[in-house]
């Protein structure tokens, strides 16, 4: 099942494509992401989110267990 | 472990989307700017509401046919974290509005449509509320539910594309429309939507089966 899984985020991944230079009048950060600032926000956003994923994770984790005990004394 | 890959799924295509969502290419278009990558954090938090939406007819429907008090309570926590997602895709779509737009709450329809939508289902929380007769209360719940879906789909879809809309993929913006087309977007949209429903789907689990603890405590 995993390995299923990397796979298939491998091939997600590979579908990145390398930026092409356009030249447009369109403001649009390219100087964030130049100075390589952007990554810090994204790396904010990323642990955040694990953070949250994680937690809902350990109380998917307590409630299996409550249930669990629940069903034993029953 | 096997019954719990779509959560790991959820969470990794969560992170995937949050990391490309920033960091790919997007289209370079007037107005919007770099706000057009709100399509990959504010359109799944209405595509999960729905979703969540259905899964709770679906359920208030096998209620009606079976009269099992699960099915009842997993179309009301569907809903209840259905309207969570309602919100934050207000509350999104506002702070996106009055940048691009001038003003968080332009007297749109698409807009006045998806508040009136959200009322509905706060109305099916109300009305669940005021029966105590848990059998009747399920009942006509479920009932107000199967109702309200349609009037909501028509409310969201229907309903705007009748008149103008500044909402995109609506009519009058000219920044979205282009956006279609474009098949980077996609690679971080769709996933993007799956990772947001699986986890709508997930929180609702938990609060579904939390609910069941608390009713074989009583």
């Amino acid at each position: 099942m995993m390995k299923r899984l990397f796979f298939f985020l491998c091939a997600l991944l590979s579908v990145f494509r390398v930026p092409a230079q356009v030249t447009s009048d369109v403001a649009i950060a390219d100087g964030l992401r130049s100075s390589g600032m952007i990554y810090v926000v994204v790396g904010v956003m990323v642990i955040i989110f694990i953070g949250l994923l994680f937690y809902l994770y350990s109380m998917d984790k307590r409630i299996s267990k409550i249930e669990k005990i629940k069903s034993s004394k029953n | 472990m096997r019954r719990n890959w779509w959560k790991i799924l959820a969470s990794l295509l969560l992170i995937y989307s949050i990391i490309a969502g920033l960091l790919l290419e997007v289209p370079r278009l007037p107005i919007l700017h770099e706000t057009i990558r709100n399509l990959y954090f504010h359109v799944p938090m209405w595509f999960t509401m729905i979703i969540l939406y259905l899964i709770s007819v679906i359920y208030s429907i096998k209620y009606l046919a079976s009269g099992d008090e699960k099915h009842d309570l997993l179309a009301v926590e569907m809903v209840n974290t259905g309207i969570i997602f309602g919100f934050l895709g207000l509350a999104t779509g506002m702070i996106w509005a009055n940048y691009t737009w001038g003003a968080p709450w332009p007297n749109d329809p698409k807009l006045n449509s998806a508040a009136i939508s959200t009322l509905m289902y706060l109305a099916y929380v109300v009305l669940r509320g005021a029966l105590d007769e848990e059998q009747k209360r399920a009942r006509i719940s479920a009932v107000y539910n199967i109702f309200s879906f349609p009037v909501m789909i028509v409310l969201l879809f229907i309903l705007p594309r009748m008149t103008d809309s500044l909402h995109p993929g609506n009519g009058g913006n000219p920044g979205f429309n282009s956006y279609d087309l474009d098949s980077g977007m996609r690679l971080v949209f769709y996933p993007a939507v799956l990772a947001w429903i699986l986890v709508g789907v997930w929180i609702a689990n938990l609060k579904y089966r939390l609910r069941l603890i608390e009713n074989n405590s009583k």
